[in-house]
């Protein structure tokens, strides 16, 4: 089987620092892969080259088979990827509920109508319920998003995420900031979505992270060190020098 | 429970019915006349709201689509009379305008939608521009300064119409005034609307889940530009002339003055707005000099001080009268205050501006005036005195009669907040 998301040999510069120094990475079908590293190691970057929001300097990413190095992000969205941001990305003055349908609008057909009524169809309205109802939303769907509170916009934004209903969700630091109850509701949202679904995490927790991943790589000043399942991973020398024992430190 | 779309309803019918019977009730020629510049402007003033206000898109020049209309409007008329064109009713010539609007939106829109913010308003100046420059240049279409002029009877139509008297012209602008302020309000509930929202408050998100930002922006110019195309066909039948002043930057400031005047935030704002700057324009240019300059200080105040306009001020209030409309009441007294105060100083004010106006536009040496319809020589000493003590006085007022109306509107939500949520 093909897999889900495929770099080779991917390298990114701004200016003259190169932030992504030849990354070659495969996430297969179904798993969750979480990507780790320290600050600036260029997690996030990787999300923005693979999902267009960057151009790609160098290298080839592939998406279940089909070559999207440099589309546009809407293109990328439209073949079935889509991504949450580190810093929630929501639209402030709408409601919640207008938030997770504006994300259902695409995948269901509506594109750029003009002349279906969105408050008429059941179609939308019942995606954007069941989306609601599964990130534990749906008690406060009529208040504007940006008056949430900071738990509430990181589940509407993997709401968002998850609402045109993309086969590969990347998240970017889903639990970063959150309380350890609020850590677990949404660990456990994410082990539900991934359910139907491959998945890409960014995350600082280690407990979350061994708790969710399938598998892990860990990103390292612009390069990937180390691939492998948890255990493997957590038995590994180069990445308990490089990352894991200056966090436990 | 309530019906959906029905307070709608509601108010749409009620909406219909004045229009009907307006004229009826004030049925002297100039009223006529402004409720038809009413109407023309509503439209215009909706379709440029559908950029500023729901796609977050400022256009230094939405009155090249409104006129450029209006110039092949008048065209196509001129036309059917001449029978060059086939004939099609005056009735539905506004489709005609809007297609042209259409056209024009979809060309130019490709381009300016590109980018959106700075380089959007830049990119519509540039062309506001280059609209009045080609119609000085190509003078086949455009007619120079003299403009294009036409005739809207071109022939009896259902019902004997003719367009001749400017009733049947009021009732056709009020249709369609009706009709497209409809379809602009249903636009807002189709995906389409809603994106261009999406649009307004975060293009990066929106590419995220699927959507061309440059798609989005520019449906909604070329649909905007449908309706100011509409409106710039039924100027073209109001007053049976179209100017280059149609496409140039005063009739883009103008409406984007009402609109802003109006309220972009809310879809009846651009109506207020129309309507409110309208009646002072065609009421007051004819009794003071001075309009430009009132209206530049009323678009200032409304910038710094209330800028959701009109309906941002009224629907401050929407909380209260939902959760205890005698709230409201409670607060009329200091409204009182408030209003008493401003229009001491307004008074005071407007006399001022108007006594230094007469006196530095004057030609001979007269300097005799009516101010407030009484007699004064603008030359004495003590009209100025007065004047100042009222603007002064009023100014003191207010700065004490508004914060106790801010203080009073605070109470009010707070016991609305209370109210709700007990
Ligand atoms: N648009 C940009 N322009 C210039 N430099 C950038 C840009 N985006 C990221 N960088 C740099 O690239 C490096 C990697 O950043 P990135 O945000 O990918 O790190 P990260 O691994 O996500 O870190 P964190 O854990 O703090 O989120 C950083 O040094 C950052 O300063
Ligand atoms: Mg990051």
């Amino acid at each position: 089987m093909t897999n889900a998301i495929e770099f080779s040999g991917v390298q990114k510069s701004f200016g003259n620092t190169e932030v992504i120094r030849g990354v070659d990475l495969a996430v297969e079908q179904g798993e969750i892969h979480a990507v780790i590293g320290p600050n600036g190691a260029g997690k996030s970057t990787l999300f923005n080259l693979v999902t267009g929001r960057y151009h790609v300097s160098r290298g080839r990413i592939e998406l279940n088979g089909e070559n999207i190095t440099n589309r546009a992000p809407h293109d990328i969205f439209r073949k079935g990827l889509s991504r949450s941001f580190q810093v929630t990305n929501i639209f402030p003055r709408m409601s919640v509920f207008e938030n997770v349908r504006c994300g259902v609008l695409w995948n269901l057909g509506y594109h750029y109508s003009f002349w279906h009524f969105v408050n008429r169809r059941r179609d939308l309205r019942e995606r954007t319920e069941s989306i609601l109802e599964q990130t534990g939303l749906a008690s406060r769907r009529n208040v504007p998003a940006g008056l949430l509170s900071y738990s509430d916009q990181r589940a509407l934004e993997i709401a968002v995420t998850i609402a045109g209903g993309a086969s590969v969700v990347l998240l970017d630091e889903p639990t970063s900031g959150m309380s350890s109850s609020e850590t677990e509701q949404a660990v456990a949202l994410i082990r539900d979505i991934s359910a139907t679904r491959t998945m890409v995490i960014v995350e600082h927790d280690m407990g979350v992270v061994f708790d969710l991943a399938d598998r892990i790589s860990v990103l390292v000043y612009g390069k990937v060190i180390a691939t492998g399942t948890p255990e493997e991973i957590r038995s590994n020398a180069k990445v308990q020098e490089a990352y894991l024992g200056t966090e436990a430190a | 429970m309530t019906i959906p779309g029905a307070k709608q309803t509601s108010v749409g019918a009620l909406v219909i019915a004045l229009l009907i019977i307006l004229p009826l009730i004030v049925n002297s020629g100039f009223a006529l006349t402004v409720m038809s510049q009413t109407g023309i402007a509503i439209i215009f003033a909706l379709a440029f709201n559908m950029l500023l206000g729901q796609g977050g898109m400022l256009s230094f020049g939405h009155a090249v689509y409104f006129g450029l209309a209006g110039y092949v409007t008048a065209h196509v008329m001129n036309g059917m009379a001449n029978e060059d064109l086939p004939y099609m009713p005056v009735s539905l010539i506004p489709l005609v305008g809007g297609v042209a609007g259409l056209f024009f939106g979809i060309l130019i829109g490709f381009v300016s939608t590109r980018r959106a913010g700075t380089a959007f308003a830049m990119i519509s100046l540039g062309f506001a521009e280059l609209a009045t420059g080609l119609t000085l240049i190509i003078i086949f279409f455009f007619n120079g300064e003299e403009g294009v002029q036409t005739d809207r009877w071109v022939r009896e139509e259902w019902f004997g119409i003719t367009y001749g008297p400017d009733i049947q012209v009021y009732y056709l602008i009020a249709v369609w005034c009706v009709i497209a302020a409809i379809a602009m309000y249903l636009l807002t509930r189709t995906p389409f609307g809603r994106m261009s929202n999406a649009v307004r408050d975060n293009p990066e998100r929106v590419q995220f889940i699927g959507y061309n930002t440059h798609r989005v922006r520019w449906l909604a110019f070329s649909l905007s530009s449908f309706f100011a195309g509409l409106a710039g066909a039924l100027h073209a039948v109001n007053v049976e002339h179209v100017g280059f002043e149609t496409v140039g930057l005063g009739q883009s400031a103008v409406i984007l003055i009402m609109v802003y005047i109006g309220g972009t935030g809310h879809f009846a704002g651009p109506i207020l707005g129309a309507i409110l700057i309208t009646l002072l324009n065609a009421y007051l240019s004819d009794i003071s000099p001075a309009w430009y300059l009132y209206l530049g200080l009323i678009f200032v105040g409304m910038v710094m001080f209330a800028p959701g306009g009109l309906a941002g001020l009224i629907m401050m209030h929407d909380p209260i009268r939902r959760a205890a409309p005698h709230l409201l009441m409670r607060m009329a007294p200091a409204y009182a205050a408030a209003f008493g105060t401003s229009l001491v100083a307004l008074v005071g004010c407007i006399g001022l501006v108007e006594m230094a106006y007469f006196l530095s536009t004057t030609v001979s040496r007269n300097t005799a005036l009516i101010l407030y319809g009484i007699a004064l020589d603008a030359a004495d000493f003590w009209p100025w005195l007065v004047c100042v003590a009222l603007a002064a006085a009023g100014a003191l007022g207010c700065s004490r009669t508004y914060p106790r109306l801010a203080e009073s509107y605070g109470t009010a939500m707070h016991e609305a907040r209370r109210a709700v949520a007990s």
